[in-house]
């Protein structure tokens, strides 16, 4: 078959065109031939197709996703908002940092080394994309029952993918999540995110700006790799007897990306960038529409400039290409024999590709034939909107009246002895070293805290010492029983996690895991957790900088549990003045901070105990959420506070053992006279921290907790060497025989040969 | 003192090492694998990384770099070189050093604060440190099994050239839990673990790991000063 030109198209407008199997509704098919006043060319549907794709086109989300921009707090930290690949904010001194976390999740299934390894590089190439030098990356991941067969094969090949392509990087892995649920069995969660630093005045946008100025592709050649629902075109193009089968995941090169970072970093240093664009999801289709649309409005490309790895490809599958390790920058003319030099000097290969012009059109030519001429941004933002039917379905009452009250609760010592031990070795609970301990976190030398520490912090200025922390956090179980609640309990715990360690939040990003939008109960718990997290983040003044949502993740018609992963990012002063969880080896007093109800839906304990999940979940006030974060920062900035920790899953007793295990001294603790033992123990009401300020500054720290009006307890004192951590009048248990349970649990499934 | 640093495509803890080398007290001074100019430094270090991502033997290819003529031919005259990780790697394929390095018995890779034993203190980049002296720098590495025939084995414990050795845990399987060997001179120096990542105690373990880039100073000026 001949090429399917512009001319050919307006030449025979009835052909007939393969628009569904690329996944277009009729009614959007209709649109393009609307938008163009012809029928498409072969490659025009095969851009709309990518580029009104749910996953580029957020077509399902967007109405709901407004609420982030529509809510934002004033802040005066927001440099570039949603709608960039990457929000930035202003941590001071000049100093600038974006971040952002993208789901990986699909890719990670079908072939787990390899999704895990591409969704690192593509979140790095993201962050690159706004001129910053990226600086670490953290993961947060679920998966099915740690014991189940496919976890076996799934768990390690995301690990040693993530670890694998990102070690090769040189960005030190500073934290996340790993955490296991059956509903994950099917549909794991593999959720990358990057952070990244620049000076004010380095921060590029995406936009293709100053009319003659040139489009350079450069990076790895173009394959075959991810075409996907392309190949659609291109078997009825070149095959009689059925579709080419083209790999549909891509395969990652970690020292081509390291390449690419180096020469990229290089090329913006020296001011030789106008404006600059990963190649992700959609390719150059992407890129190209992207840069045009935020640009001058119009662009010319030489499709057939683009340096290939197989020569047989098609303009359309060029197009549509998701080969990693590439990017796309705008150049002056003047600039670009100095800007070859550099990728030359990596052993990068680049090529100019086209011309931004101001035509307001994005035209592709292939062999002198034009095969594309669309409104670039009908492609890019333009697409189609839905609001899909939302219902809150039928059996959320009964999963909220199904109480864990009723369920059988440890009372005596030995029951309770035995509770604790259970927790800290199950697999949500145990220690996640043996995923950790396959990740660099010392690379680049600024890794301050890394897991198992609340949240990563990496200092971003050597001379001053100011740094960034952030942390990523969601607990599914939450979000099921309330997906509004469930959203923003997963906002402050990752706040909370960000406090703790003595840095002040600034933003927030997130990524939305969720089962089919086609589902009005699933589009509910979108609705519910959007609505949730945008309340949530102008309750505590801090803007939502990007995201990313992932549909879809369900195994016949049973989805995924809701999981709205939020993304906190913070700012400290001076990294010397962070706060671990290592207690030191006393004597110090251990106060609790915040009140402990009676709380125990989604917990846990209800969880992995009784497999119990109903009820709802802890009640959260983020007024006292900001009260407990500000004292949290002010008393880490002032030197107050030994050590302090985050309280979440496990409640205050996993708290406690965390902190024993990590610092090595034991505590004798004390149950305050008329609570019950295994509330105050397992609860896991929301906003609450355990802190052990320095003796010096203690009057003084209770004093700004009184002043503010946030609740402490006194729960023991730090025993100086001491090797048990006592509940007096109740148990005690060896902190060796709680290391050995901790971390007993991963490495016991994990490395069994099996 | 100027101490070089190479830097391969892929090379990872570069600049690291040039942290290491200035809180040390000396000038770091970058070089560029294509240059075959040392450019008048004292002493080299060969940073980790995945120099060419590893796709080949670790270290094959940098091997033949043309920065590496210059550093073998003046290692033979004496001039200290330590290779890290990769660097190890290299200096094995370059053969300034005896022996191979490869995956971790666990077959993962492995990043954990590691204790070693300094078992050897006459090495240029040893001499700082206190014979038998325990330290805690972390270890990184996904092919750091130290492997060679029993003869070259038995020649480096009977001659001292074992530098460091793991304690309590042999993280990937090297033979003699070694850590780190010496050349005969012992000016060439390969360690497994990473005492770049040791000088601050805020972003390390411990500030253990200075004592290497202590010992090359204080061996160079006792050469200047005979």
């Amino acid at each position: 078959m001949s090429l399917d030109t512009v001319a050919r198209a307006e030449r025979e407008p009835d052909a007939v065109q393969p628009f569904a199997d690329l996944g277009l509704k009729a009614d959007e098919y209709e649109r393009i031939r609307g938008i163009l006043g012809r029928r498409p060319t072969s490659s025009e549907l095969a851009m709309y197709s990518v580029m009104w794709s749910e996953h580029c086109s957020y077509k399902s989300s967007k109405v709901h996703l407004r609420q982030f921009g529509e809510k934002s707090p004033d802040s005066q930290a927001l440099m570039v908002g949603i709608g960039e690949n990457a929000g930035v904010v202003d941590i001071g001194d000049g100093w600038a940092v974006t971040f952002k976390i993208e789901s990986h999740n699909h890719p990670s299934y079908v072939e787990p080394y390899q999704g895990a390894a591409t969704g690192v590089g593509g979140i790095v190439r993201d962050i690159m994309s706004m001129g910053a030098r990226p600086i670490a990356v953290m993961d947060a991941l679920r998966f099915g029952p740690l014991d189940a067969p496919d976890t076996r094969r799934v768990l390690p090949g995301v690990v040693a993918g993530i670890g694998g392509y990102g070690n090769c990087l040189g960005l030190p892995n500073i934290g996340g999540e790993v955490a296991f649920d059956p509903s994950y069995l099917g549909n794991p969660l593999v959720n990358a995110l990057c952070i990244g630093a620049m000076r004010h005045e380095d921060i590029h946008l995406a936009s293709a700006t100053g009319v003659g100025n040139l489009v350079v592709l450069y990076g790895a050649r173009t394959g075959g790799d991810g075409i996907g629902g392309v190949s659609v075109l291109a078997s009825q193009a070149f095959t009689e007897g059925g579709p080419a089968k083209r790999p549909s995941v891509q395969v990652g090169d970690p020292f081509m990306e390291k390449l690419l970072i180096e020469a990229t970093l290089d090329v913006l240093r020296a001011g030789l960038v106008e404006g600059i664009q990963d190649l992700g999801g959609a390719g150059i289709s992407c890129a190209t529409s992207e840069l045009a649309s935020n640009g001058e409005g119009g662009m010319h490309v030489w499709l057939d400039r683009v340096l290939l790895r197989d020569p047989s490809l098609v303009p359309e599958e060029i197009l549509m290409s998701e080969s990693q390790e590439r990017m796309c920058a705008i150049v002056r003319p003047a600039n670009l024999s100095a800007f070859l030099d550099h990728c030359a000097k990596w052993d990068v290969e680049a090529v100019v590709i086209g011309e931004v012009n101001d035509s307001g059109r994005l035209t592709v030519d292939w062999h002198g034939e034009r095969i594309v001429d669309v409104p670039p941004r009908s492609v890019a933002h333009d697409g189609p909107v839905y609001r899909r039917p939302f219902d809150r379905p039928a059996w959320q009452d009964g999963l909220q009246a199904d109480d864990p009250t009723a369920l059988a609760r440890p009372s005596s010592p030995e029951e309770l002895r035995a509770t604790l031990l259970d927790l800290v070795g199950s697999a949500n609970l145990a220690s996640k070293s043996w995923v950790t301990d396959q990740y660099d976190r010392y690379v680049q030398g600024n890794t301050v805290l890394a897991q198992p520490e609340d949240a990563g912090m990496v200092r971003v200025d050597e001379r001053t010492g100011r740094g960034v922390a952030v942390s990523t956090d969601c607990n599914g179980r939450f979000a099921k029983l309330d997906p509004y609640a469930g959203a923003q309990l997963a906002l402050a715990e990752s706040y909370r996690n960000v406090c703790v360690t003595g840095a002040k939040p600034l933003a927030v990003t997130n990524c939305l895991n969720f089962g089919s939008p086609q589902d009005p109960a699933v589009m509910w718990q979108f609705a519910e957790a959007v609505r949730g997290l945008a309340d949530g983040c102008l309750a505590l003044g801090i803007p939502v900088t990007g995201g990313n949502v992932s549909f879809y993740n369900q195994t016949g018609d049973t989805a995924i549990l809701p999981t709205p992963v939020v993304g906190v990012l913070g700012v400290i002063e001076d990294v010397r003045r962070r706060v671990r969880s290592d207690w030191g080896t006393g004597p110090a007093r251990i106060y609790l901070l915040g009140a402990t109800h009676d709380e125990f839906g989604g917990s846990q304990w209800a969880h992995h105990v009784h497999g119990h999940l109903g009820g709802l979940p802890p009640r959260l006030d983020l007024a006292v959420e900001q009260r407990l974060g500000k004292i949290l920062v002010e008393a880490a900035a002032a030197g107050m506070l030994l050590a302090a920790h985050d309280l979440s899953d496990g409640g205050l007793a996993q708290g406690l053992v965390e902190m024993a295990i990590s610092s090595g001294t034991g505590a004798r603790c004390q149950i305050p006279p008329g609570l019950d033992p295994f509330v105050f123990l397992f609860s896991e009401s929301a906003s609450r921290a355990i802190v052990v300020p320095e003796p010096n500054f203690e009057a003084s720290f209770l004093d700004l907790c009184q002043a503010a009006g946030l609740p402490t307890t006194r729960v023991g004192e730090v025993s100086p060497h001491g090797a048990t951590l006592e509940f007096e009048g109740l148990f005690a248990v060896g902190l060796a025989e709680l290391a050995r349970v901790h971390h007993a649990a991963l490495p016991a499934v994990l490395d069994d040969p099996a | 003192m100027r101490i070089g640093i190479v830097t391969f495509p892929g090379s990872l803890d570069d600049r690291d090492a040039a942290r290491a080398v200035a809180i040390a007290g000396a000038e770091p001074v970058m070089l560029w694998h294509g240059e075959s100019d040392l450019r008048g430094v004292h002493a080299v270090v060969l940073p980790g990384g995945f120099s060419y991502g590893d796709y080949l033997r670790c270290g094959a290819i940098s091997r033949f770099a043309p920065i590496m003529t210059p550093i073998v031919e003046q290692a033979g005259d004496g001039l200290p070189v330590l290779g890290i990780c990769n660097g190890f790697q290299i200096l094995c394929e370059s053969h300034l050093l005896p022996g191979a390095l490869t995956r971790n018995a666990s077959r993962h890779f492995i990043c954990r604060d590691q204790h070693l034993r300094i078992e050897d203190t006459t090495s240029d980049w040893t001499c700082a440190y206190a014979p038998g002296q325990q330290i805690t720098i972390p270890l990184k590495n996904g092919e750091g099994c130290y492997v060679a025939d029993d003869r070259t084995l038995d020649e480096l414990e009977g001659t001292g050239r074992v530098i460091a050795r793991y304690l309590q845990v042999n993280p990937n399987g090297s033979r003699l839990d070694i850590a780190g060997i010496r050349n005969e001179r012992g000016n060439v120096v390969g360690l497994m673990p990473h005492p770049e990542h040791a000088v601050e105690s805020l972003t390390g373990p411990g500030v253990d790991g200075l004592g290497f880039f202590a010992s090359v100073l204080q061996s160079l000026l006792s050469r200047a000063r005979p």
